[in-house]
């Protein structure tokens, strides 16, 4: 523990007669600037993610199954990563069996030490909830737990998000807010705001590093 | 976009300088100091005296105290604080007499007015003398444009010109403003810009020969986005930027030419063509 | 493209790398196009002067309030974090910090290492030091896998290959991992993906960097386009973040603003793709996330910093990069010039507490102060100042004592004595018109080589009669000289 002591003693040491600064901040400045109309909302976060190459599609809350299928056969992929014990899992897997998809429905239900190589390559696609979404940026809220884990939005190349459109917030403060995420943190929390990309060679945009080539937004228009 | 944004150039803009603090300006004195600096002194003594002809056609007694030397920057920005606070002081003394202090350098008005508050800061007595030289001190276009509120009529010949203005003098003052709006007035200037026009020269003091090979290839392109424009000449209203961009230009034999804003002037309003 | 022996594996000065890299037309071209495209897209992510500058200030004052307590912030970041099950681990060296690491991995008997860029382990040297001990540790960021492949250094803090051009990295990928040589930057990235994806797969261990510490919640956050970050710190068993000991903040709210103006003064953009939010090791009934996670606290020089107030600002720092993008000397020479882990202007400022000045003797003076770093710098660090500051240590004699590591390093007797005597003649109104007299009397034996200034200019020669003459003769009614006085060039 000496580093930490002598670190400590040597910070402490050169604020010797100083008191802290008192927390001003202005949550204006970070709200004010990034208010939309509810009407508004959708557009911008539609604009700001079909930007950075994002689908966005607005379907209604009980069909979007279809929407997923149609998805799916467009790209002719084989298989289809979900959560079988969230709601929206329980949906979509009730839609497959009544209409006979022929896309494999995949089940992240044992640990990942289990199926490490499978999910690391097998996987075409995945769909999976949000925690709803931010109009000033663009990004989706997601919050991973033991139902839904977290490299379901990260390891397939095709990723699909519900959003509900109630859940879109105007700006991270809000969201941070409306949530009280400071009261506790989950494992991971995750603002997602389209495919991975990088832009590391001569700053050419390059979509699909390591993350989701792509990603669908399914935002589910409440009935 | 605001008026402060600095269009450097189509391909490279940055952003503009931090705000300037509000300033008051007093209505037009009756007499000034002008701080002639050391550069001018010794390289360009013609554009301070030019800078003088300006003032004193605005109906302005001007003073030129023969003890001034140096604003002390160079030692300053050499990280020799007590040399130039030495220098500092000297200069103090000199232009304590309670009237305004017209400075036609850019960078040298931003050191009395931004920077000797630094090395006073623990002298509270100098540092009220300190105070009172800030408000006093005016940059050269700056006092044409703001407290004499010129009306000039250009007697001179259609001419196209590129405008270079230190990056310092830029950032503490806004000289580039106050320049391009005096240029403005003047109906046969045009007033061209260059590529990267907000990049600086590469001068900085003792940068040029401390780092002569990075300050020459900062001067070398700085030369050729001015003469790019076509323009019939420079001009800028800073003493070292100036030295700096007209020996680039003589070593690479280049008959372009940066002139001083004054004498520049001067020739507009007062229709005197040197030779 | 020949074998490129890399510019810091070189023993020489800032000024002599300087060189070598200017002469370099393609690593010139380079870095302008980057730079010029990097400064428009960060004036475009800021369209509302007002916003922007208000924005500043406030990130400014979160940083202060945070450096302002910090010893407090970071026992509470410790005792969160600790909450949350994560370890917690201090070091005040890179040596100390390498050696925590170490242990972690070889407690699991782990070999490979997948790393999420990090510039704090890029202090630490930590590939080297682990590949000494048998262990493999791979960049996954693409940019810093190209340099790494390259034996290379990062050039830039966010564009770690952005002094190469896509031939030269399909070369490379075509040399190094045999694959096709392709002129398509897209496909360039796929063969990346796929190399490391591998990787990310078998990694014993994935080491990330942290963009903010949050002290309220224990919490990690991280910032990141790819994916590589998530991948480092999600699919191997064992998570180790590294970071500087003055990336904690108070609250999580703080992030809010420091976030944007991070994203939009980096890279122009509204937000990152991912911002990746950590607060615990995978919990008992979760099917995936490393189960063990570390952070480790470095300190390598920052308390030093921290010690003097005003050289504390250095602290503020985010690592955006928008004071390298604006620079126009780091344009002009690259990153590798200035031979150590941070470039541009903030490396100028931080890393002579890191190293000491003896390392990095040219560091203060390698600047213009034009200024530009700190019109740009989103948390408002006044950076010619923090330069010109470190400029009177570097000059001060080492005797007298400096805040700073190896302060003095320049120290010279005989150039105190030129300014000593500069300051004689400026304050000396006879000696000060005496040498105006002489330089102007015999201004036609101004030598024509003047040192360096020659390299690039005409010797300046002294004007006929001096602005004190001509003045004096003008205002006294009784000018002798209406002709014209040539002066300079």
């Amino acid at each position: 523990m000496s580093a930490r002591n002598n670190i400590l003693n040597k910070l402490r040491s050169g604020l010797a007669g100083t008191t802290p600064r008192p927390d001003d901040f202005n949550e204006r400045l970070v709200t004010e600037p990034w208010q939309y109309r509810p009407e508004d909302r959708i557009k911008r976060l539609r604009t700001l993610m079909e930007a950075v190459h994002t689908e966005v599609h607005q379907v209604d809350s009980q069909n979007w199954p279809e929407k997923v299928a149609e998805v799916l056969a467009e790209r002719n992929l084989s298989n289809l990563l979900h959560a079988p014990a969230t709601g929206h899992g329980k949906q979509l897997a009730e839609y497959w069996h009544s209409s006979g998809q022929s896309v494999d429905l995949l089940s992240y239900d044992r640990p990942i030490e289990e199926w490490k190589e499978e999910l690391f390559w097998n996987v075409d696609a995945s769909i999976t909830g949000t925690r709803g979404a931010i109009a000033a940026t663009g990004s989706l809220v997601m919050w991973p737990d033991r139902l839904e884990p977290r490299l379901m939005s990260l390891l397939p190349p095709l990723h699909i998000a519900l959003l509900k459109a109630s859940e879109i917030d105007d700006n991270l403060y809000a969201v941070m807010k409306r949530n009280n995420w400071s009261a506790g943190m989950p494992t991971n929390l995750l603002l997602v705001s389209g495919p991975s990309k990088t832009a590391d060679i001569e700053q050419v945009l390059a979509f699909g590093a390591h993350g989701p080539k792509e990603l669908i937004v399914l935002i589910l228009e409440d009935a | 976009m605001s008026e402060l944004f600095y269009d450097a150039a189509p391909n490279a803009t940055r952003v503009a300088p931090p705000r300037p603090t509000e300033r008051d300006y007093p209505d037009k004195p009756q007499e000034v100091i002008l701080f002639g600096t050391c550069v001018v002194d010794l390289f360009f003594p013609e554009a301070g005296l030019d800078a003088i002809r300006l003032l004193e056609r605005e109906g302005i007694r001007v003073q030129y105290p023969q003890a001034q030397s140096c604003c002390g920057q160079p030692a300053w920005t050499s990280g020799y604080a007590d040399e130039a606070r030495g220098v500092a002081r000297a200069q103090l003394d000199i232009l304590d007499a309670g009237i305004p202090v017209v400075v036609p350098s850019g960078s040298c008005a931003g050191m009395f007015r931004q920077h000797y508050r630094e090395l006073f800061a623990e002298e509270p007595e100098t540092l009220k003398r300190v105070e009172s030289l800030e408000a006093r001190t005016f940059e050269l276009t700056e006092f044409l444009l703001k407290v004499c509120k010129v009306q000039w009529q250009d007697v001179g010949e259609p001419t196209r010109i590129a405008l270079h203005t230190s990056c310092s003098a830029r950032r503490e003052m806004n000289t580039h403003l106050h320049a391009r709006e005096l240029l403005s007035t003047l109906s046969n200037v045009e007033r061209i810009n260059h590529d990267h026009e907000s990049e600086c020269c590469g001068f900085g003091g003792t940068f040029s020969v401390r780092m002569p090979e990075v300050s020459g290839a900062m001067v070398r392109d700085k030369t050729r986005s001015l003469m790019d424009t076509g323009a019939d000449e420079m001009v800028t209203a800073d003493g070292g930027c100036l030295l700096n961009i007209n020996g680039s230009l003589d070593k690479q034999k280049q008959a372009f030419r940066g002139r001083h804003l004054a004498s520049f002037l001067w020739e507009r309003v007062s229709g005197e063509v040197k030779a | 493209m020949n074998q490129r022996i890399p510019v810091t594996e070189l023993t020489s000065s800032f000024r002599e790398r300087a060189t070598c890299a200017l002469d370099d037309s393609q690593l010139r071209t380079n870095f302008r196009t980057a730079m010029d495209s990097l400064m428009q897209k960060r004036a475009d992510a800021f369209p509302d002067e007002d916003e922007r500058e208000s924005l500043r200030e406030l990130g400014n004052r979160i940083k202060a309030r945070a450096l302002s307590q910090l010893p407090d912030l970071l026992e509470q970041l410790e005792e969160n974090l600790t909450a949350n099950g994560v370890k917690v681990h201090w070091a005040e060296t890179t040596e100390e910090a390498n050696e925590i690491v170490h242990s972690i991995i070889e407690a699991r008997q782990g070999t490979q290492v997948v790393k999420g860029k990090s510039m704090v382990s890029e202090e630490m040297e930590m590939n080297d030091y682990l590949a000494d001990r048998g262990i493999e540790c791979l960049e996954s960021d693409m940019g810093e896998y190209i340099v790494q492949l390259d034996h290379e250094k990062p050039s830039h803090i966010i564009m770690p290959a952005i002094h190469k051009n896509r031939r030269q990295v399909s070369k490379l990928f075509h040399d190094k991992l045999g694959v096709d040589e392709t002129d398509d930057v897209n496909e360039l990235i796929q063969i990346g993906r796929r190399t490391l994806r591998r990787k990310f797969m078998e990694a014993d261990v994935g080491v990330s960097g942290v963009n903010f510490a949050i002290a309220e919640t224990g919490t990690l956050l991280l910032v990141e386009n790819e994916g590589n970050g998530r991948m480092s710190t999600t699919a191997p068993p064992v998570h180790v973040a590294v970071t500087g000991i003055e990336k904690v903040v108070q609250n999580l709210r703080d992030v809010v603003p420091l976030l944007s103006l991070l994203t939009r003064s980096a890279l122009g953009q509204p937000i990152t793709t991912y911002v990746n939010m950590i607060s615990s090791p995978r919990k008992p009934d979760e099917l995936d996330g490393p189960e063990e996670v570390h952070l480790v606290l470095l300190d390598n020089g920052r308390s030093g910093a921290f010690a003097d107030a005003q050289l504390r600002q250095t602290l503020n720092c985010i690592r955006c990069g928008a004071c390298i993008n604006h620079c126009p000397v780091y344009v002009r020479v690259g990153g590798h010039t200035y031979g150590e882990v941070y470039p541009g202007p903030i490396g100028k400022i931080i890393t002579p507490h890191m190293v000491g000045l003896h390392k990095v003797p040219d560091h203060p003076s390698a600047s213009s102060l034009c200024g530009a770093c700190g019109d740009v710098c989103p948390v408002k660090i006044p950076i010619p100042e923090m330069l010109q500051r470190l400029r009177q240590e570097n000059v001060k004699k080492p005797s007298e004592g400096s805040k700073v590591k190896d302060g003095g390093a320049k120290y010279s007797a005989k150039e105190k004595l030129v300014w000593r005597l500069w300051q004689t003649l400026n304050t000396s109104s006879l000696f000060y018109r005496l040498f105006l007299w002489g330089a102007t009397r015999f201004r036609k034996l101004t030598p024509g080589n003047v040192g360096p200034w020659t390299e690039n200019h005409t010797a300046p020669v002294p004007a006929k009669r001096s602005l004190h003459d001509l003045a004096r003769d003008h205002l006294s009614g009784h000018g002798r000289s209406n002709g014209p006085t040539k002066g300079g060039q």
